[in-house]
């Protein structure tokens, strides 16, 4: 069934394999082999990271300068250049060791394939290996108080001024905002146009004369989201990715990114087995079986759905790869992910019972399970609600009248 | 190994779909029903099966089989989930052709294979006992008498039992109901003295059978595999079955919510193609995501299978629980959504709903495999 080339390309694959095995193996310090349990042990880059420890500095300066903080970027804007399927490879041994990610960033997941696609050249060469070395960190500017679901009705404005824009406007939900050094922001570019054909995507610098945050403290206690004010900001036109106007292309195409992103945020950071976990504070039968019933069926329906979600996620890399893929098709992942995740979530405070309602103590890491639950209700709000997902599924899959 | 057929597998996906379509269309299940055919499937529509090499796909080519493997076995049942027709193909040539592939010795490999290739021997595994699929709850006797054993007890739900030439059939001649040693398969004759085989008419009018063994004689040379070892060998065919049952769900489930979709465009109410709605409009979202999800599950667990079905377990339990709470969410939502007519016989969508009921039970249900990888897991 195999011709002669993909025999050679399998076995190059097998090679390839063995060497990213032995180059992790040697490369990878073990306190980077557990998985992240609190937001200190992700390194998000920027003007101001600082590394939380020495092992997580030396992790991603290996990877860093090997490419693999972007393993399937072009080598030229400080990539890994790997094809697809070594990026698989990749990605399946550092999951093996259990390796954490080197390198979190929303310009590595979002912008940058944005840019890959849509940028010009100045701006990849200035972009790119930016994200890839974790020198500068980025945030969204999508949303606004009166743009979430419908956020092509967003008003930010940019006024056109000789080579620059002036931009004036608000925009809420901003993932880290006061963390970040850049932003990428869509502004309305055309107010007498149709909604979506007025609008630019736009990149900035936040040191920018007029950029003001505030964090929004939220259920969790955390204030991961900003609002993020805009007064007569300055920009120069060439900042535009792709054409004036025609920004909601790019917003859609770095929203499909956006979504993967968040389905999959499921998959990282997990530890133990959820039935494991549920074992330890609930306890077992005579028999080794968790001792309450109706919880070992919710768990056991939920590893169901999340390896039969896992194999939907490989499989529609892999019809990406065989340009089989419905471009929409990531809206139907982030439904899924996210409802599953915080099905996760309702697991992990049912089989903690007493021991996860506590908020403040050392003993619970300042309340890390009730607050990581709470965080995961936002998981199917942000990035697109579940219930726009389903209307963009009726809609440009299933092809449904009038959605 | 990629999660996408290759080109080989579309086609036979292909003039699978082109044959099945023609020839046996819903309305071929219904005539069968309507007519009570005795032989309950189209002899002569197996034959054309045969020569285009599917009864035997499974068969190595040495057994003048076509010597293919679980996803190509898998395309096949999803053409027929989606026309429902009904067919030797899953007792025969996925489940008996796998059992006596695998635990089959020479002798037995080459008095049976060539003959299922052909097309001219039906064959089946009679398994379940009791009202729910129990493997290792076998109880039905196997005692040693001079050179060979003696059988009785009886057995349910076995596929194509009324019409089959050859049966398998699953016999404890050591320990008790639950263990997992004592378990042996036996090569039966439906003719021989003490076999007595009633054919169960079954809601979805495909065919299945309850049969009686009282003191069946049969000799030593008709074990198949090893005397009280046979649970490794039964494991590895049911996880087989369970593969192509899963990937008759998907097809019927994508059979049936192609439908529902359809009449969601061209039915009107309140002035509006119902499809309009949004209530509607996010539930069908839903389920095409779950249909979606529980695909890509069903070939990886035939993959799995592909590479070494001893590790498949878990695999085939994810895509059997799955395939079980999609296909009944897809027949219930796909008869709601057509409303009354969803309720009339006239209209296939009933049928759909008919079989995923069987499909669900047979070779384990959703909560039988979800209890399986739980404790697969540890918990």
């Amino acid at each position: 069934m195999s011709d002669k080339t993909s025999d050679a390309e399998t076995a190059d694959l097998e090679t390839f394999r063995g060497e990213t095995r032995v180059w992790l193996e040697a490369n990878c310090p073990p306190e980077m082999r557990k998985p992240a349990t609190s937001d200190a042990d992700v390194f998000w880059g920027g003007r101001n990271a600082k590394f939380s420890s020495e092992p997580q500095r030396i992790w991603f300066e290996r990877m860093r300068d090997k490419g693999w903080t972007v393993p399937d970027w072009p080598k030229e804007y400080g990539g890994g250049g790997l094809s697809p399927a070594e990026h698989k490879v990749l990605r399946a041994e550092m999951a093996k060791m259990g390796a954490r990610p080197p390198l979190s960033s929303f310009g590595i997941w979002m912008l940058g394939p944005a840019l890959l696609k849509y940028g010009n050249e100045a701006q990849k060469q200035e972009h790119l290996p930016k994200i890839a070395a974790g020198l500068i960190r980025w945030c969204q500017g999508y949303s606004e108080p009166n743009a979430g679901s419908d956020l092509a009705s967003l008003q930010t404005r940019a006024e056109s001024d000789g080579d620059d824009f002036v931009i004036t406007g608000s925009k809420i939900w901003t993932s880290y905002a006061n963390y970040a050094d850049w932003i990428f922001c869509l502004v309305r570019t055309d107010s007498t146009a149709k909604k979506h054909d007025g609008i630019s995507f736009i990149l900035f610098d936040m040191t920018s004369k007029g950029v003001t945050t505030k964090p929004i403290l939220l259920i969790s206690g955390y204030s991961p989201f900003c609002e993020t004010f805009f007064d007569n900001v300055r920009v120069p036109k060439s900042h535009v990715v792709g054409t004036v106007n025609r920004g909601w292309d790019v917003a859609k195409y770095l929203l499909q990114h956006e979504r993967a992103m968040i389905s999959g945020m499921g998959e990282r950071g997990v530890g133990r087995p959820l039935g494991q976990i549920a074992a330890d504070s609930v306890g077992t039968d005579a028999l080794g079986r968790l001792d309450d019933a109706m919880l070992r069926g919710r768990i056991a329906s939920f590893d169901v759905d999340e390896a039969a979600l896992a194999a939907c996620a490989e499989r529609a890399v892999d019809l990406a790869k065989a340009g089989q893929a419905h471009p929409a098709f990531s809206s139907a992942m982030k439904y899924y992910g996210t409802e599953l995740n915080k099905r996760r979530y309702e697991i992990l405070m049912s089989a903690g019972g007493v021991d996860a309602l506590e908020w403040e103590s050392e003993r619970s890491k300042q309340g890390a399970r009730p607050r990581a639950w709470l965080r995961t209700k936002a998981n199917s709000i942000e990035g697109g609600t579940t219930e726009v997902m389903l209307g963009i599924v009726a809609k440009r899959i299933l092809d449904l009248p009038g959605a | 190994m990629a999660l996408v057929l290759t080109e080989e597998q579309s086609m036979l996906r292909d003039s699978a779909r082109g044959l099945i379509s023609d020839k046996a269309p819903v309305s071929h299940l219904r005539s069968l029903r309507d007519s009570k055919d005795p032989t309950g499937f189209s002899k002569e529509f197996w034959h054309s099966f045969a020569e285009m090499g599917f009864a035997g796909l499974l068969v190595p080519e040495e057994f003048g089989g076509s010597g293919l493997g679980y996803v190509e076995a898998g395309v096949v049942m999803e053409e027929i989930g989606r026309t429902l027709m009904p067919s030797p193909f899953l007792a025969t040539s996925v489940v008996a052709a796998s059992a006596l592939n695998r635990g089959g010795n020479a002798a037995q490999k080459s008095e049976y294979l060539p003959k299922i290739s052909n097309g001219s021997l039906l064959a089946t595994l009679a398994i379940d006992e009791g009202a729910k699929h129990r493997p290792l709850q076998t109880s039905l006797q196997a005692v040693r008498a001079g050179n060979g054993f003696r059988l009785s007890g009886a057995k349910a739900l076995v596929v194509d039992g009324h019409v089959a030439d050859l049966l398998i059939v699953a016999a404890r001649t050591a320990g008790s109901a639950g263990e997992r040693e004592g378990l042996t398969l036996f090569l039966v004759n439906p003719k021989a003295k003490g076999v007595a085989i009633e054919r169960t008419i079954m809601v979805d009018a495909h065919n299945a059978a309850r049969i009686d063994l009282a003191n069946v004689e049969v000799n030593a040379d008709s074990v198949l595999g090893e005397v009280d070892q046979g649970a490794t060998l039964l494991d590895g065919v049911l996880d087989i079955g369970r593969g192509a049952v899963a990937s008759e769900m998907v097809g019927l489930s994508e059979e049936v919510f192609n439908r529902t979709v359809e009449y969601l465009k061209s039915r009107k109410q309140f002035g509006k193609l119902i499809g309009e709605f949004q209530a509607l409009q996010h539930r069908a979202a839903e389920l095409y995501v779950d249909i979606e999800i529980t695909r890509a599950a069903v070939m990886k667990a035939l993959q799995a299978l592909d590479t070494d079905v001893a590790k498949a377990a878990s695999s085939v339990a994810v895509a059997k629980a799955r395939a079980g709470t999609t296909a009944t969410r897809a027949v219930q939502e796909g008869v709601q959504m057509h409303g009354g007519m969803g309720m009339t016989d006239q209209f296939d969508i009933g049928f759909f709903m008919k079989r995923a009921r069987v499909c669900e039970e047979l070779f384990g249900d959703a909560n039988y495999h979800t209890e399986q990888l739980a404790r697969a897991r540890g918990y």
